[in-house]
């Protein structure tokens, strides 16, 4: 993997926070930019987790993975804190390609 | 707020371990993915990218989600500035420190003492955790077969427990909905990494203005 990507985005995750932080201060953005930037994760992120449960590469698969992120959804439902909800996805995941 | 930040830490650790992991075996060396910890410090940026990384995207597409994803903290960083005193240095380096966490345990505190308190605590401690966690996961990742451990679900569970929390609010959910509908629709035959980019429509969810709740109307909550 090259260095490029851990300079750049280094670069551009520190210049997000700066232009929120230093720059506009205390200025506020108008308000549907703000709506829509705090929708960001919840619509990247669910695709993230489609593409790391159900995908390798372009294929869509169905393997272990798939019930571990199942059990992950059910401890996060519960209200399983996080590094719960991790280690039950890896741990199922890891029992069920033993079988 | 010390037992509260204790406890986030100890979850952020988990969550840099699996990064760790995660990160080499997508493919960095242990020395970039400890960079990225150090010097990114925002975790779904820094997961993201070695995701799209892992599964062979482009270098583009990898910076592209993570970039989309890091925008938010440009709205934290707002929200602190009015909590946040100091010179220009402390700003430049509260900045490092502004992320989701931090942010959200600042602003639940009951006066602005409290807040510059809690903001530097909580980023001290995670800060701390996230690099320590990343660096014992790469070591463990390069020493390890990941998959054995189920560590390559590691990614998406750590990325469940991040959206969880925000699906408590309907326009999030339908948001949620179009990203992954949109990725399912698109996976097979776009780029490797340009889906995840495109899941990002479901922001447009936000332009439509919320409804306030009727006068006297009963609100409920889950």
């Amino acid at each position: 993997m090259s260095w490029t990507l851990v300079i750049v985005l280094a670069l551009g995750a520190y210049a997000f926070k700066v232009t929120g932080l230093v720059i506009l201060g205390g200025r506020s953005l108008p308000a549907v930019v703000e709506r829509c930037l705090a929708l960001i994760p919840a619509a990247v992120v669910t695709a993230l987790i489609v593409k790391d449960t159900f995908t390798t590469g372009q294929d869509l698969v169905l393997d272990a993975r798939a019930a571990g992120i199942a059990v992950a959804v059910v401890a996060a439902w519960r209200k399983a804190p996080a590094d719960v909800v991790i280690v039950l996805g890896a741990a199922v995941t890891a029992l069920l390609r033993q079988v | 707020m010390v037992v509260a930040c204790l406890t986030l830490s100890g979850a952020v650790g988990v969550f840099g371990f699996s990064f760790g992991v995660g990160s080499v075996a997508a493919g960095a060396s242990v020395w970039q993915t400890c960079a990225l910890s150090l010097f990114v410090f925002t975790g779904a940026s820094q997961f993201s990218a070695m995701s799209v990384i892992g599964a062979g995207g482009s270098l583009g597409s990898a910076l592209g989600g993570a970039l989309l994803l890091a925008a938010r903290n440009g709205v934290y960083g707002l929200a602190m500035s009015r909590r946040l005193d100091g010179s220009l240095g402390r700003r430049l380096l509260a900045a490092q420190l502004t992320i989701d966490e931090t942010t959200a345990m600042a602003v639940a505190q009951p006066n602005r003492r409290e807040q510059q308190i809690a903001f530097w605590l909580t980023g001290f401690a995670l800060y701390t955790f996230w690099n320590v966690g990343t660096l014992i996961g790469a070591l463990t990742g390069s020493a390890i077969d990941p998959r054995t451990f189920g560590l390559d679900a590691a990614f998406p569970a750590g990325f469940v427990a991040m959206v969880w929390p925000l699906l408590t609010d309907r326009r999030a959910r339908l948001a949620a909905v179009i990203g992954g509908v949109v990725f399912l629709a698109t996976v097979s035959f776009l780029p490797i990494g340009v889906p995840i980019l495109l899941s990002v429509v479901g922001v447009l969810v936000g332009v439509q203005r919320p409804v306030p709740p009727p006068v006297g109307a009963k609100v409920s909550r889950p």
